[in-house]
């Protein structure tokens, strides 16, 4: 075979985008030790430690006890701890280079950030099934309807997170930009509610706390559990902090990929 | 024609002939104050082996860049095959082994060529780009913990995947050992044989000189020359006729056209000059001339003359991650 003879070429489906590429991602996220700590399995530990004392467990909260709260809240943390740090993949393939590598693939930037949003949802899958079955063998009680409509409500709220990495990932230009991300989220986690119910903490606190971007997703993902608060509120919280995450994300994504 | 079929349909006629492997018109490119490329024209035709020399900062990169397309021009126009540089891309026509960089450390080394693999319409097998760059060897291992030599090579099997028509290779050395130069570039030469296209951007004289087929010399984003190292070699500073010459024909050969400078020393003389040529057929038919000799001056005087810059040295043995002064 010679090279003159190569017949006519074309490009790929799907601007790049493929099953391969994506379980290859994947692969290379897992196999991130640290990623896998902090992602999957620091929110089941954080909450064995804070939710599954004898006093949780028989108190009731909503429609089960006060273990599945804290299981609904650590189950949002970690998807959003998930989703933001396969967004923020982005950061590290920049300051590697290897997205002026792929640049010079026929992959097209499109097909590249869906590839990053998938992973990040798997992520961030992942991570709330791994809070969910520890939940429930250590004492989480609700019912099984309640159960599925907070993992999902978890789930699907808290990818809004993978925007915010990808922004994040596109705005800072670091090799390890989950070292700033950790805290922040934490950070965010607390204000919304995450941690200890943000009544606890005064009344100004708790106004304030509702303006922020963990607060709406934790409140929707606990809704089918308490049943109460203000959901219409709550949905706003959610949907202006996707626009801001998203419109960030593809500001920085069309500025970063624009041919100077 | 191979090309042909990539033209648009009906248009195939205007083309009977495949078009430059890369054309560049009147192209500058500038970043800010700075003139990156400045009004060059620069055309390549399929299966050569052109080098891209010149100091830090005469534009190699920028023009790599434009030829790739991850800069646009801000004059000029950029053709790769006769189609945009991004098309060329896409369809697996052109690849590059850029300088440093462009690799994740958690991916093995058989990884990094699968997902790049998966990124292309159709590729050639990743067993056999890893044989050819000559890591197979190392498939299984992670590429943070390659050697400086065994990153480039990979980097060499990702261009390879898509058996491109033409492959770029930007300052592929720089920061390699002696062993792991040898062993890149005997892979390149190797590949070359097939009949790729092939233009690197080096500041290393030797590299140019003992790997191009053709010498483009860049300097402030300009092409300052442009021939066979020989040619090029020529260009700046003339060659040199040596002979044994008893007679004293030296103001004859003063007024030759061409000629720069003539030196005596006892019976030889040294006549430096462009037309050496001419110089060598006069000594050698009108005069009792005997013992001629005519030599080339050397590529870095050439570079000196031709660019006002200093040439780097030969690069050091050691593993630096750069030999290049400022």
């Amino acid at each position: 075979m010679s090279i003159a003879t190569t017949p006519a070429r074309r490009a790929p489906a799907l601007g790049g985008f493929s099953t391969t590429f994506l379980r290859l991602e994947l692969r290379r996220m897992l196999r991130n030790r640290r990623t896998v700590i902090f992602t999957l399995i620091m929110p089941a530990v954080f909450f064995l430690i804070f939710g599954t004392s004898a006093k949780y467990r028989g108190e009731s909260a909503g429609a089960g006890n006060v273990t599945a709260y804290v299981l609904i809240s650590m189950a949002v943390y970690g998807a959003m701890l998930a989703t933001t740090s396969g967004g923020a993949m982005v950061s590290i393939e920049r300051a590697a280079g290897w997205s002026r590598q792929l640049r010079i693939t026929p992959l097209r930037p499109v097909a590249y950030i869906a590839t990053k949003v998938v992973v990040a949802l798997v992520l961030g899958l992942a991570a709330v099934a791994i809070v969910c079955v520890v939940g429930a063998f250590f004492g989480a009680r609700m019912p099984t309807g309640v159960w599925v409509g907070s993992a999902v409500l978890a789930f699907v709220c808290a990818s809004v997170f993978a925007a915010f990495g990808l922004f994040m990932g596109y705005l800072l230009h670091s090799d390890n930009v989950m070292q700033i991300l950790g805290p922040v989220l934490a950070l965010l986690a607390f204000l919304g509610g995450l941690w200890i119910p943000v009544d606890q903490l005064g009344s100004l606190f708790a106004r304030v706390a509702e303006f922020t971007p963990a607060y709406g997703v934790g409140a929707l993902a606990r809704y089918p559990l308490v049943q109460s608060g203000s959901l219409g509120l709550e949905i706003l919280n959610v949907v202006v902090w996707t626009l801001i995450f998203v419109a960030g994300a593809a500001w920085r994504f069309r500025r970063d990929t624009a041919r100077v | 024609m191979p090309y042909a079929e990539l033209a648009a349909p009906g248009q195939s006629w205007v083309m009977p002939i495949s078009p430059p492997a890369v054309a560049l018109a009147a192209v500058t490119k500038t970043f800010g104050p700075v003139v990156a490329v400045n009004d060059l024209t620069l055309a390549i035709q399929p299966g050569e082996i052109v080098a891209l020399l010149g100091p830090n900062g005469a534009g190699k990169t920028s023009t790599i860049d434009l030829v790739l397309g991850l800069s646009r021009p801000n004059r000029g126009s950029v053709e790769v095959y006769g189609m945009a540089p991004y098309d060329a891309i896409s369809r697996g026509l052109v690849s590059a082994v850029m300088q440093t960089g462009g690799l994740l450390k958690d991916y093995t080394v058989a990884e990094t060529v699968e997902v790049t693999a998966s990124l292309f319409g159709e590729t050639r097998p990743v067993a056999e780009v890893l044989e050819r760059a000559g890591i197979s060897g190392i498939a299984d291992r992670r590429v943070g913990k390659c050697s400086g030599g065994e990153q480039q090579r990979l980097r060499f099997a990702l261009a390879l995947l898509p058996d491109p028509a033409l492959l770029i290779l930007d300052e592929p050395t720089t920061g390699m050992d002696v062993v792991g130069r040898r062993d890149f570039w005997s892979a390149i030469r190797a590949d070359a044989a097939r009949g790729r296209t092939v233009i690197f951007a080096t500041h290393y004289l030797e590299e140019a000189d003992a790997y191009a087929d053709r010498i483009v010399l860049v300097s402030h984003g300009c092409v300052v020359a442009d021939g066979t190292a020989s040619e090029v070699k020529g260009l700046a500073s003339g060659r040199t006729v040596r002979a044994t010459v008893p007679a004293y024909v030296d103001p004859k050969l003063t007024a030759m056209a061409g000629v720069e400078s003539v030196e005596r020393r006892g019976d030889a003389v040294l006549v430096h000059g462009k037309d050496s040529d001419a110089v060598a057929r006069y000594l050698l038919t009108q005069t009792d001339a005997r013992d001629l000799e005519i030599t080339s001056r050397n590529l870095e005087d050439a570079f000196v003359a031709l660019t006002g810059d200093q040439p780097v040295p030969a690069q050091p043995a050691s593993n630096d991650t750069r030999g290049v002064p400022a």
